[in-house]
């Protein structure tokens, strides 16, 4: 499903020279997965991640999507890969002047839907993270969690085969992040969306991962199985975030 | 003051009624054409500036750079003097220099970039994230500037519109002194030319009305469009 090969991105340094955020790491995440990046701050977790929408354009390799080579598009072909692929975010990034299902409706949109099928699109999806009774509050009006499953809400509306969290429950307290968590592998069963999930928290990659990949330094250094809760960890560096967690 | 000299006052004023129904016509020719140019090409002008800015979609130093520097430049000449040089522009574009339409040109050549910046202020306001989020989902850059930048920011710009039209009233009074006509110009011309303060008095209380009433009306839109 996603492809990522030899994939390298830097930036520049206020002070001078160069932060090697991603250093030619290579991953590939299966269909129907639900892939974490775990990592401590700086890893490059979320670089990657950000990678694999193009987000962050790479300095050097191939991100490789549902088959289709995204550093290769132009800018009108790359617009239309990126609706195949939704995005929730740490701090939501809701538009603050437009209703839950305004928000939910953005993304239709902008991909060209009648008004008609964005209306039962919309519908639908609210019903998926249960916020149908908040369709017309603003985000201005909503707790913390429920901004985020209005994000979910959202990255799920145009039917993306994948969908990329960056940290989607650091800014939530713990029975709230169960919740958006449930949400998540809910869709990834129900509607069989690839999830590849940011996180700092073993907990989040015990809770719903199949796969997550640790980082360090740019580079991924080990990619562990998660069976029944159970996280296999073979470096030092994922044992320590076991302890953490 | 006595009923007479109260009495007095009101006689001279309700004479001059025509007179000052024309001043008021001509102060909101002159604004609303000033203001139609800034909406018009100040506020593209301002997107501009917002989107070339260091890390914004358009990102673009050199543009930025010189967009900026000739903001500034225009902003920097004191109205009256801006209206002076522009008399050969004026009569190029109008065809004569005197009347209200004709004091449209400088006051629209200093609307534009004066909101102009206070378009791009506004739209900084906007989180860096949201626009992103656009992106991510795969939106042109029209429709991010339409849906996102000018949806978020809405209310803002609607403040930075009414700072405009109030700042602007009181340069149509300059520019009424030098043949545009309009409320300052009647007070100058009675109140100070011909001694009458009565008149003077009473243009500067209907101009206090009128600022208040916009700022009234701008505040209220300003605050049923957020929901932040």
């Amino acid at each position: 499903m996603i492809h990522l090969q030899s994939l390298s991105k830097r930036f520049q340094r206020p002070e001078g020279g160069w932060f090697h955020a991603v250093d030619d790491t290579s991953l590939s995440i299966a269909q129907g997965e639900i892939f974490g990046l775990i990592g401590f701050s700086g890893a490059g977790k979320s670089t990657l991640l950000r990678l694999i929408n193009l987000l962050e354009r790479p300095d050097a390799g191939r991100v490789i999507v549902d088959g289709q080579d995204l550093t290769t598009l132009s800018a009108r072909q790359l617009r239309q890969a990126r609706q195949n692929i939704g995005m929730v975010f740490q701090q939501f990034n809701l538009l603050a002047n437009r209703t839950v299902a305004q928000n939910v409706a953005f993304p239709l949109e902008i991909a060209g839907w009648q008004k008609a099928d964005i209306a039962v699109r919309v519908g639908e999806c609210l019903e998926v993270v249960h916020l149908t009774d908040r369709a017309d509050h603003y985000p201005a009006q909503l707790s913390g969690g429920q901004k985020q499953r209005v994000g979910i809400a959202r990255a799920l509306a145009s039917r993306p085969h994948v969908i990329l969290a960056d940290e989607p429950t650091s800014a939530l307290d713990p029975k709230t992040t169960q919740s958006i968590l449930s949400c998540l592998q809910e869709i990834n069963q129900r509607f069989g969306v690839t999830v590849v999930i940011v996180t700092h928290e073993m907990g989040v990659v015990r809770s719903i991962c199949h796969r997550a990949a640790v980082l360090d330094q740019g580079r991924v250094i080990e990619v562990m199985d998660v069976a029944a809760g159970q996280v296999d960890a073979n470096t030092d560096l994922a044992r320590s975030l076991l302890e953490v967690a | 003051m006595d009923t007479v000299t109260l009495n007095a006052i009101w006689q001279d004023l309700s004479m001059m009624g025509p007179e000052i129904a024309q001043a008021l016509l001509e102060t909101a020719l002159m604004l609303g054409l000033g203001l139609a140019a800034a909406l018009l090409l100040g506020g593209p002008l301002g997107i501009v500036l917002y989107l070339t800015r260091p890390g914004q979609l358009f990102a673009h130093r050199g543009l930025h750079g010189v967009l900026g520097w000739l903001v500034n430049l225009v902003r920097s000449f004191p109205f009256i003097i801006l209206m002076v040089s522009l008399v050969p522009l004026t009569r190029l574009i109008v065809g004569s220099t005197i009347g209200p339409v004709a004091a449209s040109v400088p006051l629209a050549f200093a609307a534009i970039p004066y909101f102009a910046r206070l378009v791009e202020q506004t739209l900084r306001e906007i989180p860096r994230g949201v626009i992103e989020a656009a992106e991510a989902m795969g939106a042109s850059p029209w429709q991010i500037i339409r849906k996102v930048l000018l949806g978020e920011a809405r209310a803002g710009l609607i403040s930075s519109l009414t700072i405009l039209t109030i700042s602007f009233l009181s340069y149509t009074a300059v520019a009424g002194v030098v043949g545009g006509g309009g409320i300052g110009d009647l007070a100058i011309r009675y109140g100070y030319y011909r001694f009458q303060t009565d008149v003077m008095v009473a243009m500067v209380l209907l101009l206090v009305i009128i600022v208040q009433v916009i700022q009234y009306i701008g505040n209220r839109l300003a605050h049923r469009l957020d929901k932040r």
